[in-house]
């Protein structure tokens, strides 16, 4: 049925296109003279312009074509011939519709056509201007009101072609002052009841739903005929209504005005046989189901029987959505879905029933596990669909499958699958997988160890490109568990000296993560040798300048650490030399030749006989854990560093240069203190220099950095008596006393040094303290009230969960623990208790839950309708803004039944027809009788014209106000309705 | 509610625009670039569903159907059912079949009007008010006519080829 195009065709092929305006423009193309007379006399067609488009070869000609064709039309457009002046502008609103030209400039002609008595001249000027009006640019479509209002009245001069054209444009391009002036306009269409006018009575039912989007406050007028051609015998207006409804529901932010409605679409849900309705009511009811419980019960059988029944796989669908969506609680609904997507499923011919089938289990959430458990086979099979989107659902979909107990055994698979999938789809998986086991402080790993090592994988993925939230997660472990940091560390570490990732950009954050960590615990590494090596290899010049500085500082932690290692070695040696000799000379073996140190030879009577026992293991422990330092592995550590440090200090690069500098000055202080000649700890300590350098550096790395949430600020109390808004133009005076000046100079340290010695270290400067503490004295009031003593300090910023002091284990324990299968069956106790993760408050780290935001235009629609289904009657919504306040509060409080109560006693009380509620009535009549008396005034103000057609509604609504009030307000009502 | 109608060719020229959103002309000419890149990545034997929401904003979802050298694209939100949406595209297509006896991508060129008045009578503003290809025709025919009649009770048109080009 469909043919490909033929581009060979001649120009002339089809009958009536050929014409000597044709030949002369082409003539033209071909000179491209300036425009002759031949132009002026002739117009060119819409088919000539085109043509000419076709044959033009390149872009750039077809630019020249476009110009020509413009430059004709804004001669052409001016005019005084209708004929001419609608040729042209077809021609120019093909243009600016598939070339993408602005139109706007032309708006004005297009107005200009609309009055004309040939109906294709009008319709070609509607169709300009509603490709190009839109309601917030248009200053002249004001100027079509009254030709719009012309074409809207029923008469013989207005075929409905004419009709549904000025329709449309109101639909498309209706300002919210157009909407207002033109609404009582449509009535008549509306409710016209000739078949001959059906599809015009459509598509006034669509332009009217436009208009209420636009301008909500026409609802009073449009909204009850709306609702009429729900029950109109013509199945288009029906449809159209529906259709309306369902788009007004949907996007309503609380659809509870809609609720009265529900008998309606209820007869509808029983009734139409039209798969178009069927749906959109299916739509409706899935929004208003879980507002009322007994709704969803009622709709129930309905919509199992439609499910049954239905050949149409549209209506089925929707069916499962609804069910799967909004009724979710009826076990025996979801069974017959459930099923029904089973066979969505296995429709292995049609990818777009198992791309819906899939996207169908995901509806229903984490709430039914065992839908998707039933369902798994298909969904794994769907992870390797040759189509992207059943793959991505399947992904979701075993992503969202995720607990405590499989959650290893999945993310290896997904990761390992990763490896092999195309580049797009593994970055899909490593970052549902990051997301997943990142969500809410991962609270799915117990296994850090694992998750770590599995990190690290990822970053292997020549594909990968998720470096951000690694890098991300990768501090955040290290800050957050304590018990991760030695595994943390080993695959820093992994990642620090794989010559391959440097090569991808995308992981240079990644990188930057492992330096950072790989320096920071550097505690737990089991070669600091050799990251040094790692850190400082070559080929880290072409990483960006900014995490180099970090690889730099690194280095510097690093070198710190060994060198306060080595010199604690020193000093345990030689306690233990002289505390007890029947350990050392077990260990002996092992310690000679990594220091050696002449212990035989040191003197032994200068020891203190004093240590205990139990002192001298902890050395022994400390001794062996850590990794054991020779003179010669520290010397040759420092000359590596300077040869590769040296050169970056007179990098171009300010932070790179700052931090080589820092680990240049660090290590030529230590090279001056000659602890080459040092070989037992009491000469160290003789060394008094030397001994200080270390208090000094230990100090400075010995500060954990903990997490600090991003409310930490706003807790700290504001002191009593602080008074935050004073001016502190004083403060200028404080500070010249002392001659203080808020500089870089004071760097505000953690733990107090003797500011003396640290004058030749050029790294580290230190306050003065005496000053700052006696500044402190004098102006307490600028400071803040928590001042912690140093042991504080040592804690993680207020932390919620007190932080238990961690024993880091053994390395061995947590090897097994790797390997030991984490296949456990669900809902078991997990084999080993959960490292602590540092959680800071509520906020911290949990997805904050997306509340529907209220928008004040929709719910200004949903105010006004529900003014008019309420039965509000003496308040009509043209001064609906003012008691908005009052409705507001009564929709955020939907459930409260009190003010539900309350609002439909209004309603009776104003129609005074409801004996029975009278009882009731009396609890509320003092308030209600007051603000009734306040909307008989606003009712006085704002009656004006629209009276005639008033009345006829208040016919209406007298007949509706029982209705709504029966159902809106206590949930019993409801039931009588539908049955 | 349907966010717009295209019907592109593989080679991402647009044949038919109908934004029922307004969108200015900048604006359409990235849409269509972004179109053309999601759709010209796709093999054949795929679904016909696109997420939308990077290009036409959040909960958007486009359905297409690839014949021949064009693309016919319905771009709908959460009102709207995907397989009735792709429906829809088949009735379109049948309708311009019958329009234009055999439809190929020249007809759909070489007819704007046409094209518009089909859609519209198919979609309006947004809603889907009719889906039986029959009754699209029988509309669009009447429309003819009347136009025609209407030309012809009017004055003799003084462009020569504004009486040729109809």
């Amino acid at each position: 049925m469909y043919r490909p195009e033929r581009r060979s065709e001649a120009p002339n092929s089809k009958p009536s296109a050929f014409s000597a305006a044709s030949m002369a423009a082409t003539a033209a193309i071909t000179t491209t003279s300036s425009p002759s007379l031949v132009d002026t006399l002739f117009q060119r067609s819409l088919d000539d312009v085109i043509r000419a488009l076709r044959s033009s070869p390149s872009s750039a000609s077809e630019e020249t074509v476009i110009s020509r064709a413009l430059d004709e039309i804004r001669r052409e457009i001016r005019s005084p011939d209708l004929d001419t002046k609608s040729v042209s502008l077809q021609k120019l609103t093909y243009l600016a519709s598939l070339h993408h030209l602005d139109l706007s400039w032309a708006a004005f002609h297009a107005l200009e056509l609309l009055p004309s008595p040939s109906l294709p001249h009008a319709r070609i000027g509607y169709l300009a201007a509603s490709l190009s009006f839109h309601p917030s640019s248009t200053e002249l479509l004001p100027l079509a009101t009254h030709q719009l209002r012309k074409h809207f009245a029923p008469s013989p001069a207005n075929p409905p072609a004419l009709a549904a054209s000025a329709l449309h444009l109101l639909a498309l391009a209706s300002s919210p002052d157009l909407g207002r002036h033109l609404a009582s306009d449509l009535l008549p269409l509306l409710s016209s009841q000739s078949a001959a006018s059906s599809s015009l009575r459509a598509k006034a039912v669509a332009t009217a739903l436009r208009t209420l989007a636009v301008c909500p406050d026409v609802a009073p007028v449009l909204f009850k005929p709306l609702v009429d051609c729900l029950s109109s015998s013509d199945p288009r207006t029906v449809s159209a209504a529906v259709g309306a409804f369902c788009e007004l529901a949907l996007a309503a932010p609380d659809p509870f005005p809609y609720l009265p409605l529900a008998p309606e679409f209820y007869r509808l849900l029983v009734d139409s046989r039209n798969n178009w309705v069927l749906i959109k009511v299916l739509k409706i009811f899935a929004r208003l189901a879980p507002l009322e419980p007994r709704l969803a019960s009622r709709i129930l059988d309905p919509i199992c029987q439609l499910l049954r029944r239905s050949h149409a796989k549209s209506l089925v669908f929707e069916c499962i959505r609804t069910i799967l969506s909004s009724l979710t609680d009826h076990e025996e609904a979801v069974r017959l879905a459930v099923d029904k997507v089973k066979e969505f499923l296995s429709s292995d011919d049609d990818p777009n029933l198992r791309y819906l089938g899939l996207r169908a289990l995901s509806m229903l959430g984490s709430a039914h596990p065992w839908v998707v458990e039933e369902s798994k086979e298909a969904v794994i099979k769907s992870l390797s669909d040759p189509d992207t989107n059943i793959r991505i659902e399947s992904l979701h979909l075993i992503v969202g499958m995720l607990c405590e107990s499989n959650v290893v055994e999945i993310c290896n698979l997904l990761n390992k699958y990763a490896m092999k999938s195309d580049p797009e789809f593994a970055n899909e998986i490593i970052g549902a997988m990051l997301v997943t086991c990142g969500k809410n402080l991962y609270e799915l790993i117990l296994d850090f160890d694992w998750y770590v090592a599995l990190l690290g994988e990822m970053v292997r993925n020549p594909h990968c490109a998720k470096g951000e939230e690694i890098e991300r997660q990768l501090v955040d472990i290290g800050l957050r568990v304590r018990d991760a940091r030695p595994e943390l560390v080993r695959v820093a570490r992994d990642l620090l000296i794989d010559p391959a990732l440097l090569g991808n950009p995308f992981l240079f954050r990644v990188l930057s993560a492992s330096a950072w960590v790989s320096g920071e615990y550097v505690e737990f590494s089991r070669n600091p040798v050799e990251l040094v090596e790692a850190l400082l290899q070559p080929r880290i010049n072409l990483l960006p300048s900014l995490i180099r500085a970090v690889y730099i500082q690194s280095v510097f932690k690093v070198m710190s650490f060994c060198f306060i290692s080595f010199i604690e070695q020193i000093q345990a040696v030689e306690l233990l030399s002289v505390g007890g000799s029947t350990q050392r000379s077990e260990k002996n073996g092992e310690q000679s030749d990594t220091v050696p140190l002449k212990t035989t030879e040191s003197n032994v009577s200068e020891g203190d006989h004093g240590d205990t026992t139990a002192d001298t293991v902890l050395l022994l422990d400390l001794i062996d854990k850590k990794t054991n330092f020779t003179r010669e592995s520290i010397s040759d550590l420092m000359n590596l560093i300077e040869t590769a440090v040296a050169p970056l200090s007179e990098c171009e690069e300010v932070e790179v240069q700052e931090r080589a500098r820092n680990v240049l000055g660090l290590l030529f202080t230590l090279r001056e203190t000659q602890f080459w000649n040092i070989e037992a700890a009491h000469e160290l300590k003789s060394d008094k220099e030397l001994s200080e350098i270390i208090e000094l550096l230990e100090a400075a790395f010995s500060e954990e950095l903990g997490p600090v949430s991003a409310n930490a600020q706003k807790r700290v109390s504001v002191p009593e008596g602080l008074n935050l808004n004073a001016n502190l133009s004083d403060l200028s005076k404080i500070l010249t006393d002392y001659d203080l000046t808020p500089s870089a100079s004071i760097s505000f340290s953690l733990q107090s040094y003797n500011p003396q010695e640290t004058k030749e270290d050029s790294v580290l400067a230190v306050e003065p303290s005496s000053l700052l503490a006696e500044h402190r004295k004098r102006h307490g009031l600028y400071y803040l009230s928590t001042h912690r003593d140093g042991d504080e300090l040592n804690d993680y910023p207020r932390a919620n969960e007190p932080l238990l002091p961690v024993d880091h284990g053994d390395a061995t324990e947590d090897l097994v623990k790797l390997t030991t299968p984490s296949l456990v069956p669900r809902k078991s106790k997990p084999t080993k208790p959960r490292p602590v993760v540092i959680r800071l408050d509520e906020g911290d780290g949990t997805s904050t839950s997306h509340l529907t935001t209220v928008k004040k235009s929709d719910n200004l629609l949903s105010e006004a309708i529900r003014g008019v289904l309420l039965e509000n009657e003496s308040q009509p919504s043209l001064s609906g803004k003012l008691d908005t306040s009052s409705k507001r509060r009564e929709n955020d409080a939907s459930d409260n039944s009190e003010l539900i109560s309350q609002q439909t006693e209004s309603v009776t009380l104003e129609h005074g027809n409801s004996s029975s509620r009278k009882s009731r009535q009396h609890r509320t009549h003092k308030e209600r009788n007051e603000s009734h008396f306040k909307n008989e005034d606003i009712e006085k103000s704002s009656r004006h014209s629209i009276k005639s057609s008033r009345q006829h509604r208040r016919h209406k609504h007298r007949q509706r106000g029982d209705v709504t009030a029966d159902i809106v307000p206590q949930t019993p009502a409801i039931q009588d309705f539908l049955l | 509610m349907i966010r717009a109608v295209i019907v592109m060719n593989t080679q991402g020229k647009p044949r038919l625009l109908k934004f029922y959103e307004f969108q200015p002309p900048e604006k359409q000419k990235e849409l269509m670039r972004s179109v053309l890149a999601v759709l010209s990545g796709r093999p054949d034997n795929v679904s016909n569903f696109v997420e939308a929401d990077a290009i036409f904003g959040p909960g958007t979802r486009l359905v297409y159907k690839h014949l021949a050298t064009l693309y016919f694209i319905f771009v709908f939100d959460n009102s709207e059912n995907e397989l009735a949406m792709l429906d829809l595209i088949q009735v379109f297509v049948e309708t311009m079949d019958r329009c234009f006896k055999n439809v190929c991508e020249l007809d759909i060129v070489f007819n704007f009007n046409k094209m518009h008045a089909i859609v519209d009578e198919i979609i309006f503003g947004g809603q889907v008010l009719e889906t039986s290809s029959e009754q699209v025709m029988k509309a669009v025919e009447e429309i003819a006519r009347l136009e025609k009649s209407s030309n012809s009770i009017s004055f003799v048109p003084k462009a020569v080829s504004g009486r040729f080009g109809r």
